[in-house]
């Protein structure tokens, strides 16, 4: 008898079982284990989820501190708090931990987290490789604040321009840390992209048709589309840096052939659909958000998943708009305007479907709408100072300026950082199984919401007076001080606003009122898990027979049976109509993906040193990798 | 919340191939982001092309027979593949194991031709742009031959054991359709580093 | 709700309104190319802010509506939803109306901004870590001069500014008279502007260039016609040999400490180009980048202690003995 005919003959199938044993088998079936052992190998998507989360915030709280540090450096002209050298350090380790370690990781924890759930199916595709993706994030920015910590932080800016980044004028090893650190979190992003994609493709629970996927798990395929296209640019940039560094290529080097603009179309092919890599997904909270506390489904289903598609797919076609002061042919240039101002279009229909479910829906002001709203005020400012930007002409004024840092910091934290700290007032309960204080909830909305208009407003005007970025001081004489000082108060608040946030977390942890399977009566089927979901999510898998399964079943829910129960099973189905096609079997615990991440971080940060780690690096992963994918005798890997 | 049946997936079987299983998806994935990691080499090497006043810089065209041989055996392999993903499909141990080894073998060929080529480019890697990104794009298509001779290796030594089954043929299958991709991807490479600086 | 956001409204068009003050204000033209861009960005921002507002208005509005509580969530009314439609197909229509308006007003301006008329002087600024090379070129060689940090130009001619860079990019930005752009290692780029009025323009490098980012300044002064070309005459003219004995001494203490590494002043044995050429030092208006005011007790601070004003700086702290200050400095504040 082969190994897989063996196992069929063992094989509890959960059609006949009770509820109570059924949840007792399953549970002894997906638990993660309580050894340290066990939790370094856990493959449950909401565990990782939970932790990427975690980490992020603990990133963002670092960037908000290096922010700190810079607003009182630049609260008064000529201040002596924090010479050159550091100041540049700060601003390069804010801009780089926000963008990289914080805002995409964040995005994606959400997506590692919900999409399962809200597809209704047990854990996400490849669940080794999300372990594998978060301990390599997780190492890649450890790597990078304690190369800060040890002086060795980068301080070339987030987007480390060459020749200023190159062997001539950045010597030692810190741009090196900057582009290796690069190569640790994308090739986490890529891992996660992959996986999210394959998950909304393939396992679906039963009857979720395309036109029955949530609008958020859409946010996180399209947003994942664009980690697969945006990243390697990044990646190959990084690459050449380090390779001209380190070996002595000339990529960059215009003396022997090399370009420096090549260096900045590779960067900013990447850099424009980053930002929507970060806003796309914010979006997709939004509107589950809205959905929720206006009581109906969001308006426009169809024009918000087309409009979701429609920027992904342009938001490629903009990224020369970063480099209108290079001196590139003015014709090329105008196309930049036309296709930088176009994108406001399908913005604009998300934003005017969101206004028409508000108008005919009853509003709950709970904190996430109040986070919601806070969106639409700040969000839309810094879209419409991006069509300014957008204008070649006046770009030429503003690029560079204190009035970009404006409008990228209305757009990312109003159009993600809000959607965001709402979402995780909304999600919270689903995920801890306790209520965040409402009130609480209300000052942390309120002294965001002043501290970050009070604080990014004025640096509108300040550019406008001829204020450029990324300078550690400036002169009396310029007239900047009361603005900036303005500024530095603002941040304090919106910093005191995190505190709150954080205070807010703690508490509720501890004490928050205990959350029902659904406390917001909400549609989508997360909430049909319990509060906290079991480890395996759904003790049989939903049938689904609509947009808003909940809210169409609201006395029982349809199931689909059939799957073992004491071997990790789920649904895979076609792609479009999500019929059933198989029982996929779901990989078990397994150290195999920290060990190999180990590997291959060890080999990344040594290969800044010398390009032989490459070589030799290889080997400890090629091990590792191989021990991954070997078969163990669990019944996963033997049908 | 009280569950009520309305389907059954019992009878459904627990591995498949091609589109209908999750890991070809994934394989996908993966060819589609290393896909655009090659297309975006080929494009910063047509960029330095286009700003510089000759190309290729302070070399001449690289000897292109170790990159024709390369080419050849590229897509002759394609049937030995052929072979491999069909006797996969359809659960064949003997066929399979005998696919598998003959693509190993000519994994080890690829190796040593690229070897000559990299020999033949007549330019270093810290010469010139032109070298730097010669030298990027050929290593970048190297590095794929080497996982890839990896990963098939793997998969010829557990064809051997014990585990043998389904999600192992599946496995095959995957690993023939990245081959596919390699394959595909020189085809371009070949013309550019080898037709673009005749041109 | 409604009265906060009225007055954040007065309170931002105050703010924008003292915008247009300053000594490096993009909203106080003094040339066409800086009006044109001022033009376009007012009607931008007009504009923009009654779009703001009308999505402000309908959010609110909607939010504050009456509406019957709805049991059944998914219970929508048909015709409703058709208003919806209605209304939101009619805002996307004006939405893409109105990109194609700003992106036309935008390439008019733009062919504007980057029309050239033949320039009445030519100037070649190169970017250095943290100064600005700035030469002024000629047909003949006999009549081109190097000067930095300040570019006087005729009053209403057509400037040309060749730029390039030595290092890294830099950018070159006087907002005043018209917008930036990048000086980049290894590319030749170009600007014109015009001055329409006399004056004293300022300028700050606006790419991040290192440590002294902060305090790479210049001025553009704008004087009319004649007075252009007496300064420009009297900077051809190689440096007067100074007449007293202290400013002798200077100049031999200059020629024979570190300064000579670096400087050049023409019609001494100093010809280096790796710094900035001190030739008619004493004649601007500003030490080290427009970072102090040209004085004899800055001359004096400047050079004793360059790393302590702008750390990092590539002018190293250079010992200068007690009786060699006074000298120094008054040689250097002669060079007019």
């Amino acid at each position: 008898m082969t190994t897989f005919e063996k196992a069929t003959h063992l094989d509890v199938r959960d059609t006949d079982l009770g509820q109570a044993e059924l949840h007792a088998r399953l549970l002894r079936t997906w638990r993660t284990g309580s050894s340290l052992l066990d939790r370094l190998s856990s493959v449950d998507h909401k565990v990782i989820g939970r932790r990427y989360i975690i980490t992020a915030f603990a990133f963002l709280c670092l960037g908000g501190l290096s922010a700190m540090a810079m607003r009182m450096q630049l609260a008064q002209p000529e201040a002596k708090l924090i010479g050159p050298d550091l100041y540049n350090q700060l601003f390069t380790m804010h801009g780089t931990t926000m963008m990289f370690l914080f805002a995409v990781p964040v995005m994606e924890a959400f997506g590692v987290y919900l999409v399962p759930l809200m597809v209704g199916t047990r854990n996400i595709a490849f669940p080794r490789l999300n372990a594998f993706s978060y301990w390599v994030y997780l190492f890649g920015g450890a790597f990078l604040w304690i190369s800060f910590m040890l002086k060795i932080g980068p301080d070339v800016g987030w987007f480390a321009y060459v020749p200023l980044s190159g062997p001539d004028f950045s010597p030692g090893k810190r741009t090196d840390v900057w582009a290796q650190m690069i190569t640790f979190t994308e090739v986490s992003a890529l891992a996660v992209a992959v996986e999210i994609i394959v998950t909304v493709f393939k396992l679906r629970a039963p009857g979720m048709t395309l036109d029955r996927i949530p609008l958020f798990v859409w946010s996180m395929l399209v947003t994942s589309f664009l980690i697969i296209f945006a990243m390697p640019a990044v990646m190959v940039a990084s690459t050449m840096l380090i390779l001209d560094r380190l070996v002595g290529t000339h990529f960059f080097n215009p003396a022997e052939g090399g370009d420096a603009l090549l260096w900045q179309h590779l960067f900013w092919f990447f850099g424009h659909p980053e930002v929507y890599i970060i806003f796309i997904p914010a979006t997709g909270m939004v509107s589950s958000i809205i959905a929720a506390f206006s009581r109906r489904p969001v308006f426009g289903y169809l024009p918000l998943v087309l409009s979701l598609i429609a920027v992904g797919f342009l938001s490629f076609g903009l990224w020369v708009h970063h480099m209108f002061v290079t001196g590139l042919p003015q014709l090329g240039a105008s196309f930049f305007t036309a296709s930088s101002m176009l994108i406001a279009v399908p913005n604009g229909i998300q934003i005017f479907c969101w206004l028409a479910t508000l108008w005919d829906g009853k509003p709950i002001f709970k904190t996430p709408l109040l986070f919601v709203l806070g969106f639409f005020f700040i969000f839309v400012i810094g879209g419409l100072s991006g069509v300014m930007v957008a204008s070649v002409p006046i770009d030429t004024q503003v690029h560079d300026t204190y009035f970009v840092v404006a409008h990228f910091h209305y757009v990312l934290i109003g159009g993600a950082v809000f959607p965001l700290i709402g979402a995780l007032y909304y999600w919270f309960p689903k995920i801890t199984g306790r209520l965040m204080d409402e009130n609480l909830g209300r000052w942390n909305f309120w002294l965001a919401f002043i501290g970050f208009n009070v604080a990014f407003f004025p640096m509108h005007i300040l550019g406008l007076q001829g204020m450029p970025r990324r300078v550690y001081t400036y002169l009396p004489e310029m007239g900047w001080g009361p603005l900036n000082l303005l500024a530095s108060v603002g941040a304090l608040l919106l910093f005191i606003s995190f505190v709150l946030l954080l205070l807010n977390v703690m508490i509720s942890v501890a004490r928050g009122a205990i959350a029902d399977d659904n406390p917001w009566d909400a549609g989508t089927l997360e909430w049909a898990t319990s509060s906290p979901p079991a480890p395996y999510n759904f003790s049989r898998v939903p049938f689904v027979t609509h947009r808003e399964p909940l809210w169409d079943n609201r006395d029982a829910l349809p199931v689909v049976t059939g799957l073992s129960v004491d071997s990790r099973e789920l649904i895979s189905g076609t792609v479009t109509e999500a019929f059933p096609q198989h029982r996929e079997s779901s990989p078990a615990p397994s150290i195999w993906p920290l060990l190999a991440a180990i590997a291959v971080g060890a080999a990344f940060v040594a290969s800044i040193f010398t390009p032989w780690a490459v070589v030799w690096g290889s080997i400890p992963v090629a091990i590792a990798l191989v021990g991954w994918f070997w078969p163990k005798d669990t019944p996963e890997d033997e049908k | 919340m009280r569950q009520r049946p309305a389907e059954d997936v019992s009878g459904l079987p627990t591995t498949g191939f091609g589109a209908s299983s999750p890991m070809w998806w994934g394989t996908l994935g993966f060819i589609t982001l290393e896909g655009t990691g090659f297309a975006l080499a080929i494009g910063a090497y047509l960029y330095l092309r286009q700003v510089s006043d000759q190309w290729p810089i302070g070399a001449p065209a690289p000897e292109h027979w170790a990159g024709t041989a390369m080419l050849i055996l590229l897509l002759a392999s394609l049937w030995p593949n052929v072979m491999a993903d069909r006797a996969a499909k359809q659960m064949q141990l003997g066929r399979v194991r005998l696919w598998l080894i003959v693509m190993s073998v000519i994994g080890f060929l690829t190796l040593a031709i690229r070897g000559l080529e990299f020999l033949q480019l007549q330019v270093r890697w810290d010469d010139n742009a032109y070298g730097s990104i010669t030298w990027f794009v050929l290593g970048l298509h190297a590095t794929h031959l080497i996982t890839d001779l990896g990963d098939t290796l793997v998969l010829a030594a557990l064809m051997f054991t014990r585990h043998v089954n389904e999600k192992r043929f599946s496995d095959v299958s995957d690993n023939a359709f990245y081959w596919y991709f390699v394959v595909a991807t020189w085809v371009p490479l070949y013309a550019v580093l080898y037709g673009v600086p005749r041109l | 709700m409604r009265g906060g956001l009225r007055v954040t409204g007065g309170m931002a068009a105050a703010w924008l309104l003292s915008a247009c003050s300053g000594p490096q204000s993009a909203l106080d033209p003094q040339g066409p190319h800086a009006d044109n861009l001022a033009r376009l960005f007012w009607i931008f921002t007009v504009i923009s802010a009654v779009i703001w507002l009308a999505v402000m208005v309908v959010l609110v509005l909607g939010l504050a509506r009456r509406v019957p509580n709805r049991l059944d969530p998914l219970a929508l009314e048909p015709r409703a939803e058709r208003r919806s439609l209605v209304v939101v197909g009619g805002a996307v229509v004006a939405t893409a109306l109105t990109v194609i308006a700003l992106t036309a007003l935008s390439y008019f301006s733009q062919r504007k901004l980057f029309a050239r008329e033949n320039p009445g002087v030519t100037v070649k600024v190169t970017g250095y870590q943290w100064w600005w090379d700035v030469r002024y070129e000629s047909e003949s060689p006999d009549r081109t001069f190097t000067t930095a940090n300040e570019i006087y130009v005729p009053v209403g001619v057509p400037v040309t500014v060749k730029l390039t860079g030595y290092d890294v990019i830099h950018s070159f930005w006087v907002p005043s008279l018209t917008g930036k752009q990048d000086l980049i290692p290894g590319q030749d780029n170009e600007i014109q502007f015009v001055a329409s009025r006399p004056g004293v323009y300022r300028g700050q490098c606006a790419e991040f260039c290192g440590w002294q980012h902060a305090h790479m300044g210049m001025f553009v002064v704008a004087l009319p016609r004649p007075e252009f070309e007496a300064w420009a005459e009297a900077q051809r003219t190689p440096a007067a040999r100074p007449e007293d004995a202290e400013g002798q001494k200077g100049a031999e203490l200059f020629v024979s400490k570190a300064c000579v590494m670096c400087h050049t002043i023409r019609g001494t044995s100093a010809g280096s180009r790796v710094g900035p050429d001190l030739t008619h030092f004493a004649s601007r208006k500003s030490i080290a980048s427009a970072t102090l005011p040209m004085s004899r007790g800055n001359i004096a601070a400047w050079v004793v202690d360059p790393q302590g004003i702008k750390p990092g700086v590539n002018m190293p702290n250079v010992s200068i003995a007690a009786d060699e200050l006074d000298p120094l400095v008054s040689y250097l504040a002669g060079l007019r």
